[in-house]
């Protein structure tokens, strides 16, 4: 079974959505370690060590992902878990930009994936499993 | 009738108590140094015959039970995977057990730090790491390595069960002396104290107590069945609980500050809050933090390690002391007992350090964190605002005439909001220096160690120029 590590990370604390992604991902066959609202991104990597997670899926409903997310990528490298995929999705950014744009810094920043506001988990579902295989 | 007699083989005192369980009273208490070296049972014999003198006349026991933090204790190592999950873990099992933690390893293990294993005469060496179902990869390995140095010491692994059964064909491989039990982080901040904890007081009853040349003692009495800080977490669990229609005290902290130690028990939930967000691993409801840097004798130099050049300067004008030297004596002469008011003023100045430091060390921190949602609270660790009662124990306590400046120093006494101490709590003394042998006799006598404690652990007496509060 395939584990991934959830959470809302920096000082946001929505939890709902979270509940959700933990609902549908359980619902979907992977072992989900949800590690709650205002998480830093240590608790996402020191979670994904212990549990040896595929995947690191961070949330951020509050503006300010990009900042609460910058050298997450290095420090998983520093950790020893380089090659984990991180996701990231929600309102991660303040105001309305062009997505493109967001996408393209985080894509530098070392993540994998990267979802605009709106997005269901459902949709990132599909990739999630042809990430991970099914 | 029923007389027990209960002992605790000390570091530096063997102290007995005899209980007569009908009565639920102490027939009386009696200390002699402990004997280790040479043949401990010189020391009790010696305790033994100032106990019946005291009491008048020779009485038989029902049974005899002991535990020891004698010949430095029970030395553990503690190793873990990521420090603030599974090392963090497998710290507060081995202190839940009453063991000295002298060593706490991370990750892969090296050699050097096998060797540190060796050299450091560990006990039992507890290997966590990696949730259930999760990271087998390091555990795995460092049991290998431990294997392949020829460590004979006991190894209890508490990790990922998933590895259990390549970790048991490495026991087998290298015929070590190994032991399987419950993971100490079965997931990500969950906390399994109960498995591993016993497994290590089993291997300290079976191995450790031999080793350590308290088996002698056994044709004398029944059994050795704790180590000292693990009898006195389950004294402070069931006078904080209560038995049957006996009521407990409530939430309760015990300091004991000892010659080596200082010791922190609390007994209480994290937070009874419901506007804050606990974050980290859980805490356990009996929680127990030993500093190994503060004490009175032994380790009296930590205290003022610690301090800056300047907070030394600072000391040494206002109390009018050599502080450096003072604590330096102490470490010299282990044996020293205040003889002159200067000395006492020196003790009652350290053992107040120790008190507040070690709540420090122990309390949990509570954080505003501002988010566009508005002020939330972030809570680590245990919040001891509400606990009804701090208990001092300990020599230095107990002999104190200003028992309630230590222990006032457990208390939130520079107004540091983020500390999460007792904020108002009422001082007891364990005036006869029970709580170790109340835990021993909680073991076939609840009810009548419960009685006794609450009626000898009782306020601050009189001639003191403090009362309470």
């Amino acid at each position: 079974m395939k584990t991934i590590v959830i959470g809302v990370i920096g000082a946001d604390v929505h939890a709902v959505g979270n509940k959700i992604i933990e609902y549908t991902l359980n619902k979907s066959g992977y072992n989900v370690v949800n590690i709650g609202v205002l998480s830093t991104q240590e608790d996402f990597i020191n979670a994904a060590i212990e549990t040896n997670a595929d995947m690191i899926m961070v949330s951020s409903l509050y503006g300010h992902g990009e900042i609460d997310c910058r050298g997450m990528r290095d420090k998983c490298v520093e950790s020893g878990i380089e090659n984990i995929l991180l996701y990231v999705g929600g309102n991660i950014v303040v105001g309305k930009q062009d997505f493109n744009e967001v996408k393209k810094r985080f894509l530098e920043m070392g993540f994998n994936r990267i979802y605009p506001p709106g997005t269901s988990i459902d949709e990132a579902l599909k990739d999630i499993k042809t990430d991970l295989g099914e | 009738m029923a007389n027990y007699l209960l002992i605790d083989f000390g570091s530096t005192f063997t102290k007995l108590c005899a209980v007569d369980s009908e009565k639920c009273d102490i027939l009386g208490t009696a200390s002699d140094f402990t004997t280790v070296e040479t043949d401990i049972t010189e020391g009790y014999q010696k305790a033994l015959k100032k106990l019946f003198d005291r009491i008048g006349k020779k009485i038989e026991f029902e049974q005899i039970i002991a535990c020891s933090s004698a010949a430095g204790g029970l030395k553990m190592a503690a190793i873990g995977l990521v420090k603030e999950l599974t090392v963090e873990a497998a710290k507060r099992v081995c202190l839940g057990a009453g063991a000295k933690v002298d060593l706490v390893l991370s990750h892969h293990l090296n050699n050097s730090e096998i060797k540190q294993i060796i050299d450091m005469n560990i006990d039992i060496i507890l290997l966590a790491g990696g949730s259930d179902g999760g990271n087998s990869e390091a555990v795995i390995f460092n049991a290998d390595l431990l294997g392949k140095s020829g460590i004979k010491i006991p190894v209890v692994f508490a990790g990922n069960k998933s590895a259990q059964d390549q970790i048991s064909e490495i026991f087998k491989k290298y015929n070590m002396n190994g032991h399987i039990c419950e993971n100490v982080m079965p997931s990500i901040n969950v906390l399994n104290i109960n498995s591993a904890r016993d497994k290590i007081r089993e291997i300290f009853l079976k191995q450790i107590i031999e080793a350590k040349g308290i088996k002698k003692i056994e044709s004398e009495i029944n059994q050795v069945i704790l180590p000292t800080p693990s009898a006195v977490l389950e004294a402070a669990k069931l006078l904080s609980e209560g038995y049957l229609d006996e009521s407990g005290l409530g939430e309760i902290v015990v300091v004991d500050i000892g010659g080596a130690t200082t010791d922190l028990y609390s007994i209480c939930t994290s937070t009874k809050r419901s506007d804050v967000i606990v974050q980290g691993l859980e805490e356990p409801f009996a929680k127990r933090t030993v500093e190994g840097d503060l004490g009175m004798r032994y380790s009296a130099p930590g205290i003022v390690k610690s301090l800056s050049e300047r907070e030394i300067n600072f000391i040494n004008k206002e109390k009018g002391v050599d502080i450096v030297e003072e604590v330096n004596r102490r470490y010299k002469n282990v044996k020293l007992l205040p003889e002159n008011q200067h000395d006492e003023f020196i003790d009652q100045f350290l053992a107040e350090m120790c008190a507040y430091r070690s709540m420090h060390r122990h309390c949990g921190r509570i954080t505003e964190v501002l988010t566009p949602m508005g002020k939330v609270f972030n809570q680590t660790g245990k919040d001891l605002s509400e606990v009804s009662y701090v208990i001092g124990s300990g020599g230095v306590i107990i002999n104190s005439k200003h028992q309630y400046e230590i222990l006032r120093q457990t208390t939130n006494i520079l107004h540091n909001p983020s500390e999460l101490r007792p904020n108002d709590p009422e001082f007891l003394i364990d005036h006869d220096y029970i709580m170790s042998a109340m835990g021993l006799l909680a073991k076939i006598q609840p009810m009548v160690a419960l009685k006794i404690m609450k009626n000898h652990i009782t306020q601050i007496r009189g001639n003191q120029d403090e009362t309470s509060k």
